[in-house]
């Protein structure tokens, strides 16, 4: 493409300033983020061509959420061009961009304000441009579809004429910049088709996995089944004699086994095989005899795991995480008290494309062609695992082929700059789907032993839960926490949630709505025990929960996670709090539009579950239409999904995506996946044993959002976890069986 | 060894063991990647290519059972990227990451091959041993019924989302 003028536009302006930061990624990474907050440039986001074609750069790693049509979108909005005139383009990593992350759902809200002041900014030097070239005042002049006009004489110039002028003007302060009026909006809120679509649907190089380059070599990289085991003795030389193998080595890596694996641990111990195609590597890997060190994860299993939840429960906690009131006392005293032990496992992230990463290691610089997500992070861990100086470091982002959390972590990256250290050449690693999901950061598994008590009046008066998980001493594996103010916290006046944890030597990570997808489950199943307990419609008992209608009010208590929460809108700090006034909204409102009221006129067989939840900034309740069929056949009809992520849609065909992926995803996550060890090793390799949903089995899904006054935040990740105890409550509305334990298939069901 | 194969209407000759899978051959040899490796066993139909007309797992089929084979990959399925599933797929905008849209929509070409209008049921039977992680279904069921020229099926079953309904059920 031919760019007029680079530097079309500059603009400083410390508009990433408070905006950018996040507490789920760890505060090493947020130190990092800090360093890299320079002014923002819409130059490098914003390129003119003389014919007037606008290329608009995407920052954030795209996995298929949909971030390279919003970002873009609101940048067009403010620069007043026609979407049809936009071209997009992938930023490579770099901090002229700020923070490039995806994760956490952060990215709606983390840009709504600063992609629109760089459209903005550039409009206006646009239109400073013109006036001057006229010689009339910048008042009398407007924009519109890629034009500036003058008002009066109707005179009117095209932006590519106007490039390189706009260029010269002064840059308007960031924090002067007026934003549109979300009624005047012409690009945000309409439906825009995904911009790699074209080439997704003729089979164009887009991923990672497609990279190809002079010279470039395959590779496999075989760890030990067992996490952390190290390399004893193996047959290399043979190996290297198989035919296209150019090179067999063992890396011995810097991984540290120990009773908390936290974050990226760093490179794994193995052994690389690299072939001119990656078929021969594979080939040559059935000949690989490894003699392991197991090590330690070697004794690990599920099963274990469970009999120590199991045996943790009954002793005194380890530590207690939140105490209002006197739980014990209320226990006593309830007039109705239940008891329930919950559990949900390991799951991996499967994504279809399997972790892949090209690298080229060439007097001393490392190039990096990788999918990951957080670009920053695997930069300091190549870094730091490597020698290598991070500016030595450059990385160019690619789609990612699914992610939902996995691409957070480096460790893929870690292996190819590592092998290609070695040898000299461009190297395209690629895990088989078998390395891929055993050698996973998995969503932890988890124990709940909960008891509850609701009064006569069927007000939840007590819950006390035991939460057992993974870490050692004060600390939790990766993602395998609980918030103390985890949801009913500061909704019920004795309160008491305890914690134990046992060590867990495997990697542990963040998948899509990290603690929502599991904790989730676990509240609103045993809401729903209590609704049921205290003899009350399981919506009519909720509502009263969140203290509808009488009591409405921000629960100043009920902070949401702090994980969950950027400053994204500073001194906005009373919309931080759990929102009740939102919840039973999208509550209500899913109930009127499933025709919840009128349930028991559905067929014997059928029947409905309602579950919500608040996570990643977005309020979501679902009900659930399910039927079961003779044998346990489980069939979902249907799901509502109502959410309020504040103000704007800001691409709704994407927003409705993102929704329907998320049920579906919730429902294969429900059903069937689960991720179990035995001697160490992880047991299921491949999706025949961690089972996807297939279409057939996919519900109707009805999408609504209610617009309420709140800067727009993310939908990557809120609409699926209350997909999980939807169905669960309805099955237990329909069999009277309550499900406590996930998978489902491990209750006797299946899809019909 | 070298064999011979006729991928998208072109004969190419190709220097590959005959056991190696002919998803490797394409991507890493014809160096056509369209067609993609999701899980090595025929699980999941990213690899979906047509052989001869009929949709083959590409990752469990060898090279020398393809032989002389005239092979249809993503690329090859029309000369100008205008299939009718190509072209609904767009305006139904079904790809979410997309990595396994190619063999979706593989898949679906040879259902229309055979079944020119298919029903609900013919999409479930013929398009359940394609995996989408991200949970594109429904649009992929709108897009070939629109692709079939339908007007109504599930594509009707639009979202209703506040204040933008109109705009959604244009998609």
């Amino acid at each position: 493409m031919v760019v007029t003028r680079r530097n079309f536009l500059h603009v400083s302006a410390l508009s990433g300033g408070s905006l950018l930061l996040g507490t789920f990624i760890g505060p090493k990474a947020r130190a990092q983020q800090q360093r890299q907050q320079a002014p923002l440039d819409p130059n490098t986001f914003i390129r003119i061509d003389a014919d007037g074609t606008v290329t608009l750069i995407s920052r954030n790693p795209e996995i298929g959420q949909g971030i390279k049509n919003m970002l873009p979108m609101l940048i067009a909005e403010e620069l007043e061009v026609d979407w049809k005139q936009v071209k997009v383009e992938q930023a490579d990593f770099s901090e002229k961009y700020g923070t490039q992350t995806t994760g956490g759902s952060r990215a709606a809200s983390n840009n709504w304000i600063p992609m629109r002041q760089v459209g903005a900014a550039g409009k206006m030097m646009l239109i400073a441009a013109a006036a001057k070239q006229w010689g009339v005042p910048e008042s009398e002049c407007y924009a519109a579809k890629g034009r500036v006009y003058h008002r009066s004489t109707d005179r009117s110039l095209g932006y590519g004429q106007l490039a390189a002028t706009a260029a010269t003007m002064p840059p308007p302060d960031m924090n002067s910049v007026k934003l549109k009026a979300a009624t005047d909006f012409k690009v945000i809120g309409t439906p825009t088709t995904g911009v790699d679509v074209p080439q997704i649907v003729t089979g164009k190089p887009l991923y990672a996995i497609d990279i190809t380059l002079p010279e470039m070599l395959y590779a496999q990289y075989v760890k030990c089944p067992v996490f952390g085991g190290k390399v004893v003795t193996a047959n290399l030389d043979e190996i290297s004699k198989m035919p296209g193998v150019r090179h067999a080595f063992v890396l011995e890596g810097k991984v540290k086994v120990g009773p908390l694996i936290e974050g990226d641990p760093g490179l794994e111990p193995g052994v690389a095989i690299v072939a001119d195609t990656w078929w021969q590597a594979n080939v040559a890997r059935q000949k690989l005899k490894v003699e392991w060190n197991e090590g330690p994860a070697a004794q690990q299993s599920s099963a274990e795991f469970q009999r120590r939840a199991d045996e943790l429960s009954k002793q005194p906690a380890q530590r207690v995480l939140k105490n209002d009131g006197d739980v014990d006392k209320a226990l006593g005293n309830g007039a109705h008290v239940i008891e329930g032990a919950y559990s949900y496992p390991f799951i991996s992230h499967a994504p279809l494309e399997p972790r892949t990463c090209t690298a080229h290691f060439k007097n001393g610089k490392l190039e990096i062609w990788s999918n990951t997500q957080l670009p920053a992070r695997g930069r300091t861990l190549v870094a730091s695992n490597l020698g290598i100086a991070e500016n030595d470091i450059t990385i160019h982002l690619f789609r990612a082929g699914g992610s939902f959390g996995r691409g957070l972590t480096n460790d893929y990256m870690v292996e190819a700059g590592a092998i290609a250290q070695k040898v000299g050449v461009p190297v395209k690693l690629l895990w088989t789907r078998e390395d891929d999901m055993t050698h996973d950061y998995y969503r932890p598994g988890g124990f709940h032993y909960l008891k509850g008590a609701v009064d006569d009046s069927g007000n939840l008066v007590a819950w006390h839960n035991h939460f057992v998980s993974f870490g050692e001493g004060e600390k939790f594996s990766s993602s395998a926490q609980i918030q103390p103010g985890e949801f009913p916290a500061g909704f019920v006046p004795n309160f008491r949630t305890d914690a134990s944890v046992m060590p867990l030597m495997l990697k542990t990570g963040a998948l899509r709505a990290p603690g929502a997808n599991s904790q989730a489950f676990v509240m609103q199943s045993f809401i729903d025990e209590l609704a049921y307990a205290a003899k009350m419609d399981p919506v009519d008992f909720r509502l009263q929960l969140l203290g509808q209608p009488a009591k409405s009010k921000v629960n100043e208590a009920a902070k949401p996670k702090v994980e969950n929460e950027p400053a994204y809108h500073p001194g906005d700090k009373a919309k931080q709090a759990y929102d009740t006034v939102r919840m039973a909204k999208v509550l209500q409102t899913v109930a009127e539009r499933s025709n919840w009221a009128q349930r028991s006129k559905l067929p014997k067989g059928t029947g409905m579950g309602v579950a919500f939840h608040y996570s990643f900034q977005g309020y979501f309740a679902h009900v659930a239409e399910v039927t079961v069929l003779p044998g346990n056949k489980l069939k979902v009809n249907k799901l509502w999904v109502c959410g309020d992520v504040g103000s704007q849609i800001i691409n709704p065909s994407g927003a409705e995506a993102q929704v329907q992926g998320g049920v579906i995803d919730g429902l294969s996550e429900l059903m069937h996946q689960e991720i179990t060890l035995e001697n160490g090793r992880v047991v299921q390799t491949n999706y025949n044993q961690h089972q996807l949903m297939a279409l057939r089995q996919a519900p109707q899904v009805d999408v609504h959002f209610i617009p309420t006054d709140h800067s727009p935040t993310g939908l990557g990740e809120p609409s699926l976890p209350p997909v999980l105890p939807a169905v669960a409550n309805a099955i237990f509305a329909i069999t009277g069986q309550r499900i406590r334990a996930l998978p489902l298939y491990k209750s006797g069901f299946s899809w019909a | 060894m070298a064999t011979k194969l006729i991928v998208n209407g072109r004969e190419t000759t190709v220097d590959a063991s005959g056991d190696t899978p002919l998803l490797w051959v394409l991507r890493d040899v014809v160096k056509l990647t369209g067609t993609k490796y999701g899980c090595g066993i025929g699980q999941c139909g990213a690899c979906t290519v047509h052989v001869n007309g009929q949709p083959q797992r590409s990752c469990i089929t060898p090279l020398s059972a393809a032989a002389n084979a005239k092979i249809t990959t993503i690329e090859g399925i029309s000369p100008d990227g205008k299939h009718p599933l190509q072209i609904a797929w767009q305006e139904v905008d079904v790809p979410q990451c997309g990595y396994c849209q190619a063999g979706q929509i593989m898949t679906a070409a040879a259902l229309l091959a055979k079944h020119p209008k298919p029903s609900d049921a013919d999409i479930d039977t013929a398009m359940s041993g394609n995996l989408c992680r991200c949970g594109t279904y429904l649009r992929i069921r709108a897009a070939i019924h629109k692709a079939a020229g339908m007007s109504n099926g599930a594509h009707a079953q639009r979202a209703a989302l506040i204040g933008i309904t109109t705009e959604t059920e244009a998609l």
